[in-house]
């Protein structure tokens, strides 16, 4: 079929029938070899398709209403979900209502604020909630700061229970916690930083980043995909370092009481 | 007016019934021991502040709230069993630089501030970690099972370098200790800590 007015060719279910096809290819040859992985691989594909379809129909939804309330709405349960998934790819997380927040108030702080940057500063679509911008640009913002976030809290809480001897030790000896923790605060935040640092330095080199790569194939100019793309980039950079900063933040201090001691018993039992 | 005690113990709780509740004068070491599971362990980290309790610690009078945390704990200083080391040298560890005699005292030379700390033995560690603390001139050591690793000769040489600081300043000590030879060369009083939470603090004449 020819380009249409977006410069985008349109897929009919043949297509997606096709790539379809060759999950089901995958599928036989892991299911002869034994790997059990067989079944791992049809749930997340059939997972794929049912939750971007419905994901698809929602956004049309919403794009057609182009209207605050549902924008807030579905960004709220963006971040609801980002602040479940944080928590759950924890191995050693706060227990209670701190195991949640540390998460999803930290990301709400740094990919809204961002979000709002971009919105109003930036981009400056009319109006600027316009969900074909805000919703997409929250979702990378998210995505991304979610990766960090998981990834800090997660060193941060495993190597503050591995090394409690060390730690504990230096404050026998009269340290302050910021300085018994020092060495666990610094690996926790290059973690959280590492994954979107490397995502920068292989940008157009190693990697095309999915987001200009899609521009592009709906027919954007490759040089004004690629504006975007630096934008993007950096958005994601400052919402998810200042969400790993600030979860870092919230982290120590449940971890450490008033009187400075580490509060282990606040982390929960990793589940086997 | 009675005089103010260098440290008191007041209601410390948790563990124990009733609530704990005891003092140590000013160039006093008192034993403490007991069998595993009774807290001796727990007593002095929450001594040290170092774990939640309910009760009171003070220090000449001042209450352990009163003072930052950090503060606290470098004026009641903690020994532990296993004494933790993060750098890759022995003297790194050391806050200020521990005098000659006190290294040689416990047989080792000043090179061993050069040493990596993965050569120590635990004994050297021991020994160590306690002179560590010292050269910081605590108010108060909390020492748990000093000795545990260590031969006849280096036992008797950190028994000395404790009761020697003792009588060079006014400082206290609680000792837990398994020995009972060894509770009695040291101290004149005993805590003991029951199994079954109870507890009881003993006098020799």
């Amino acid at each position: 079929m020819a380009a249409g007015t977006t410069g985008v060719i349109p897929l009919t279910a043949a297509d997606l029938a096709i790539a379809a096809g060759l999950i089901g290819l995958l599928a036989l040859l892991t299911w002869r070899t034994g790997t059990g992985q067989t079944r791992p691989l049809l749930v997340a594909a059939a997972r794929t398709f049912v939750q971007l379809m419905l994901l698809g129909w929602v956004l049309d939804f919403i794009f057609a209403q182009e209207r605050l309330p549902w924008t807030a709405a579905i960004m709220a349960v963006m971040l609801l979900m980002a602040g479940h998934e944080v928590r759950a790819r924890q191995h050693r997380r706060l227990r209670g209502w701190a195991g949640y927040a540390t998460g999803a108030l930290s990301m709400a702080v740094s990919t809204f604020s961002v979000l709002l940057l971009a919105l109003l500063v930036i981009v400056q679509p009319v109006p600027w909630y316009l969900p074909q911008y805000a919703i997409p640009l929250l979702g990378m913002l998210l995505g991304n700061s979610m990766n960090g976030v998981a990834l800090a809290l997660d060193r941060l809480t495993e190597n503050a229970w591995r090394q409690r001897a060390l730690i504990e030790g230096r404050l026998m000896l009269g340290m302050r916690w910021q300085e018994a923790m020092s060495e666990v605060r610094t690996e926790a935040l290059r973690s959280g930083l590492m994954p979107i640092i490397n995502a920068m330095a292989a940008a157009g080199v190693v990697s095309l980043p999915g987001m200009m790569t899609g521009q592009i194939l709906s027919g954007t100019p490759p040089l004004e995909a690629v504006k975007y793309q630096v934008l993007i980039m950096f958005l994601i950079a400052a919402a998810s370092g200042i969400g790993t900063l600030i979860a870092v933040r919230m982290a120590l201090g449940r971890l450490f009481d008033e009187r400075e001691r580490l509060r282990l018993e606040r982390l929960a039992a990793p589940r086997t | 007016m009675t005089e103010t005690p260098w440290l008191a113990v007041a209601g410390l709780d948790g563990l124990w019934q009733p609530p704990l509740a005891f003092t140590v004068a000013a160039r006093e070491c008192l034993a403490v021991c007991g069998a595993s599971g009774t807290g001796k362990t727990r007593l002095l980290r929450m001594i040290a502040d170092l774990e939640p309790h309910a009760g009171e610690v003070r220090l000449r009078g001042t209450p352990s709230t009163a003072l930052p945390p950090a503060r606290w704990r470098r004026q009641v200083m903690l020994v532990p069993a296993e004494t933790a080391w993060w750098g890759d040298r022995v003297g790194e560890h050391f806050l200020a630089p521990p005098p000659e005699e006190a290294l040689a005292r416990l047989g080792f030379a000043p090179a061993v501030l050069d040493w990596p700390v993965a050569r120590l033995s635990s004994g050297e560690r021991q020994r160590l970690g306690l002179l560590r603390a010292l050269v910081l001139r605590p108010a108060v050591l909390l020492l748990d099972e000093p000795t545990a690793n260590l031969d006849a000769d280096n036992t008797a040489a950190v028994e000395a370098l404790v009761a020697g600081y003792l009588a060079q300043r006014p400082a206290a000590a609680l000792w837990v200790s398994h020995d009972e030879a060894q509770r009695r060369r040291l101290a004149r009083r005993t805590l003991h800590l029951l199994e079954d939470g109870r507890w009881r603090l003993e006098q020799r004449a």
